[in-house]
């Protein structure tokens, strides 16, 4: 992680290009937590990294003045992944929302959480698909209407801090749009955090499923008593129903794969291809 | 001049019973005791069970393709025999256990060596019995008992269950069958492997050529998801990787892999993927963000028999039409084809630079029997080739980017034309680090400075763009060269591993009189267009054999230059042999 020489502010983290997004959309509260997030860190925007894939919440590097990498539907972790591995010595944060991450990118979230790269990953959750005008999302509760479920949703809820923890991850939180301090902060330690930092941001849908009053309604500070040790007690807090906790569930410090990666390397030699190929006579 | 002499041995089994062990073994002890050898090999794709054959030309001149016919044909079992008897040549030697089967008499000489008796009985271990042909081999035609027998320790110390009574065994057993056939045999066959001068020549196959030019090519991220024929390439760069400092990730699904090294690449390192048809075929939309994203990566498809799972240990080059157009919107790719094992270590340099240069995606489109193909190759090949970087963006050139005022650099980035329009279509980039000036990479269609536009005169300027990095390539990227006649009536134009096996067609028609050229494509993205315009006017008639159904170059020379071509498609699994193509120049002449 490089920081800057200087003190900057959120501010300095914002790009001159306007976001899409409509007027009281939760990513915005995301969005200035990152700004927070970053500035709070005094992270160097030329050696900072911001991935994410397709959805309105993917928009999002377009919005940072950091290097961005706005790849495509499903995809924004491998991408973070590949980069980081090749080059550790980058802050990589991979953004996006629930269709990006627990839809069409879900089987590189699994895969992602076991590996423990170091990197931090901020889901943007409006329980609804946004970009395409109003489907149903992996997040969406059972029952819910929409134009894809004209006679409700069959399929179960996705519960994805309960999910992410079963996975092993070395770092769990939730956050809400509408408290973007707490949640620019638990970027800030996310990031710090060295592994596979997983961030459930709650960001409601003014537009196709608005749940800003049930959500200030539901959520609620994790219990200051709460060990962030103690996965078992993480997972019990995750599956409450009535409550949705916000702030840190689980935290281990434990081996990361770049780190491991790149210990291999240390003993690297440049490559000789004569001497390579002697191998082969 | 020496007098030329080749000896093409096949071997015919059971899949799991050391068949293509054996054969490689063979392969390279000839290779060791300075013979050229070209080995072309097909098996089941089940691990256990199923009929396996390996072939390999042995000679003292350099082999270009598999042979027509087997002059030697050794059948470990009825089924081999019977599916291997007529790709014998006329007065070729068979070799047969007499307790398998009585081959029916016929015009070729015969062996007969009891390979399961000696393994069982006298060695008293049954997986010898692979070494018991070998060892039959040595006393027949050669090459010497010592040559075989340094490859096989060789082999054995690389496993982990090298011990020394299964090499004790090894040894008797090579013994034991060479004492056989010289005691029990009397050879009357012409073929014989004599002492031959050393010459040095490294021996290995497609994709273990593929591996140490992707090295020198300075690739220091691979990321892949195993399948058959590319596993092995994603296993070499496994393990070399963290000896030059690279990293290693094996991915989920290909879609994983590609976006993964498009990631490394983004961070400015050189980075690759490997797969085949199926794989390929999940890797499209990574393959459209990289050509719009601009970001260097090489793909590389061993191409299998398809369409879906297909066969996967079967040859076919039948993914030429689907990398032309893989994936959906005009996505400007570039395509570059090997050979022959060479190729494999040259033109995967070449890709490197080409997706640096072009900031572009460039596919490999190597195919199994390349993949598996073993060739001895003059060491000397094995250098280090000039590499060619990206054209980065020079921070200096604009005002306050130093390095130390951060934020004062990324204040400037909307200023950064990362896209920015040129007369070769390259664009410098920026790549993330200490002073540089950052911008987004996006798959969304952009203007200059990479903000999401949609104006038509935008998208339209950037098409064209894109699109010109072709032309540019088109002029800077090396010529075809002509094989044969330069006044051919007949010419032949080719692409991918089939190429020595068309220039011995070639020269076998030219010895029979006829005026015949070939033209062999390595790069199909874009095309030489003035070389191959020149060749379509100089001759009467082109022939175009290709091993898949629908004639996928001859479709595309079609669509480009009108050509009418004569088709020669074959699409068994097996390559062409000389014999078939020069069939057809000898039926359109």
């Amino acid at each position: 992680m490089t920081q800057m020489v200087i003190n900057p502010t959120p501010k300095d983290y914002k790009s001159d290009v306007k976001p899409t997004w409509c007027p009281g959309c939760g990513d915005f509260g995301v969005l200035n937590a990152t700004y927070r997030g970053l500035a709070g860190l005094k992270l160097a925007p030329d050696q900072t990294v911001v991935v994410s894939g397709i959805g309105c919440s993917s928009r999002f590097p377009h919005f940072m003045k950091t290097f961005g990498f706005h790849s495509v539907h499903g995809r924004a972790l491998p991408v973070a992944q590949g980069l980081k591995l090749a080059r550790p010595d980058l802050t990589v944060v991979a953004v996006g929302g629930d269709g990006d991450f627990f839809s069409i990118g879900a089987g590189h979230l699994i895969h992602a959480a076991l590996r423990n790269i170091d990197i931090t990953v901020v889901v943007m959750d409006n329980e609804i698909y946004g970009l395409t005008k109003g489907q149903t999302s992996p997040t969406s509760p059972q029952g819910h209407v929409t134009k894809s479920t004209p006679y409700g949703l069959l399929a179960s809820q996705f519960n994805p801090v309960a999910t992410l923890l079963s996975l092993n991850v070395s770092f769990v939180a939730r956050g809400y749009s509408a408290k973007p301090k707490e949640l620019g902060a638990l970027i800030e330690q996310g990031i710090m955090h060295k592994g596979f930092s997983f961030i459930h941001a709650l960001s409601p849908c003014p537009t196709f499923f608005h749940t800003f009053d049930a959500w200030d309604a539901s959520v609620t500070l994790i219990p200051a008593d709460h060990n962030t040790s103690d996965r078992a007690q993480a997972v019990a807090l995750a599956m409450e129903t009535e409550k949705q906790y916000i702030g840190l569930f689980y935290k281990e410090d434990r081996p990361t794969m770049n780190d491991a990666a790149h210990q291999l390397a240390e003993r690297a030699r440049p490559f000789d291809i004569e001497q390579y190929i002697k191998r082969y006579t | 001049m020496e007098n030329e002499v080749t000896v093409t041995i096949r071997i015919g089994g059971e899949s799991g019973e050391g068949t293509i062990s054996g054969g490689d073994i063979l392969a390279l002890a000839a290779a060791r005791w300075g013979y050229y050898v070209y080995t072309f090999r097909t098996f089941p794709a089940e691990i256990l069970g199923g009929p396996c054959m390996f072939q390999v030309g042995i000679s003292n001149k350099p082999v270009k393709s598999m042979g027509d016919y087997a002059d030697v044909l050794i059948c470990l079992n009825k089924e081999a025999y019977d599916r291997n008897i007529d790709d014998l040549h006329h007065g070729g030697v068979l070799i047969y256990d007499p307790s398998d089967f009585t081959p029916e008499t016929g015009d070729c000489i015969t062996y007969a060596i009891p390979f399961n008796e000696i393994a069982r009985k006298e060695i008293q271990l049954f997986q010898t019995k692979n070494m018991v042909m070998l060892g039959a081999i040595s006393g027949l035609f050669g090459p010497p008992l010592e040559a075989i027998v340094q490859v096989v320790e060789s082999k054995l110390s690389k496993s982990r269950k090298a011990n020394a009574t299964l090499m004790e065994k090894n040894l008797l057993a090579l013994e034991a069958a060479k004492k056989y056939v010289l005691e029990k045999l009397s050879k009357h066959d012409p073929y014989v492997l004599g002492p031959v001068e050393k010459a040095d020549r490294v021996v290995l196959n497609g994709n273990q050529a593929l591996v140490a030019g992707a090295l020198a090519a300075q690739c220091r991220f691979f990321a892949g998801y195993p399948i058959t024929p590319a596993s092995d390439i994603m296993e070499g760069m496994a393990k070399e990787l963290p000896a030059v400092g690279g990293t290693f990730l094996q991915a989920e699904d290909e879609m994983a892999a590609l976006a993964s090294v498009l990631g490394a690449s983004y961070g400015g390192v050189r980075a690759m993927t490997a797969t085949s048809g199926p794989g390929f075929s999940l890797m499209t939309e990574l393959i459209g963000l990289s050509s719009m994203a601009e970001l260097p990566a090489v793909i590389v498809d061993a191409q299998r028999a398809g369409p879906s799972t297909g066969m996967p240990t079967k040859m076919e080059q039948s993914d030429l039409s689907f990398a032309l157009h893989a994936g959906h919107g005009d996505t400007p790719r570039m395509i570059v084809a090997p050979a022959d094992v060479k190729d494999c270590y040259e033109l995967i340099i070449l890709a490197f630079n080409m997706a640096e240069r072009y900031q572009i995606p460039v596919l490999f489109l190597t195919d199994q029997s390349l993949t598996a193909r073993v060739e001895s190759v003059d060491s000397d090949i094995f250098k280090p080739l000039p590499l060619q970087n990206r054209t980065e963006f020079d921070t200096h050139a604009t005002n306050g980017t130093n390095g130390k005022t951060l934020v004062g650099a990324a204040a400037t980035s909307n200023e950064y034309a990362r896209y920015a329009y040129t007369a070769s279509g390259i664009s410098p980039i920026s790549t993330p680090g200490t002073g540089a000036v950052a911008y987004v990479a996006t798959g969304l269609e952009h203007n200059e400075q990479g903000h999401p536009d949609y104006e038509p005169e935008d998208h339209t300027a950037m098409m064209e763009k894109r699109f010109r990095k072709l032309d540019t390539a088109t002029e800077e990227l090396p010529q075809p060269q002509l094989y044969g006649d330069e006044d051919a009536t007949i010419g032949l134009i080719g692409w991918g591993s089939t190429e020595g096996t068309i220039q011995e067609a070639v020269d076998r028609a030219r010895a029979r009189g006829y005026k015949a050229a070939a033209l062999h494509l390595k790069i199909l993205s874009p095309l030489p267009d003035r070389t191959i315009r020149d060749f379509i006017h100089s001759v009467q008639k082109v022939i175009v054999p290709e091993c898949n159904y629908s004639g996928q170059l001859a479709n595309l020379l079609g669509a480009k230059y009108g050509l009418q071509a004569i088709r020669v498609n074959k699409f068994g699994g097996i390559p062409f042999t000389a014999g078939e193509i020069l069939r057809a120049i000898e039926e359109v002449s």
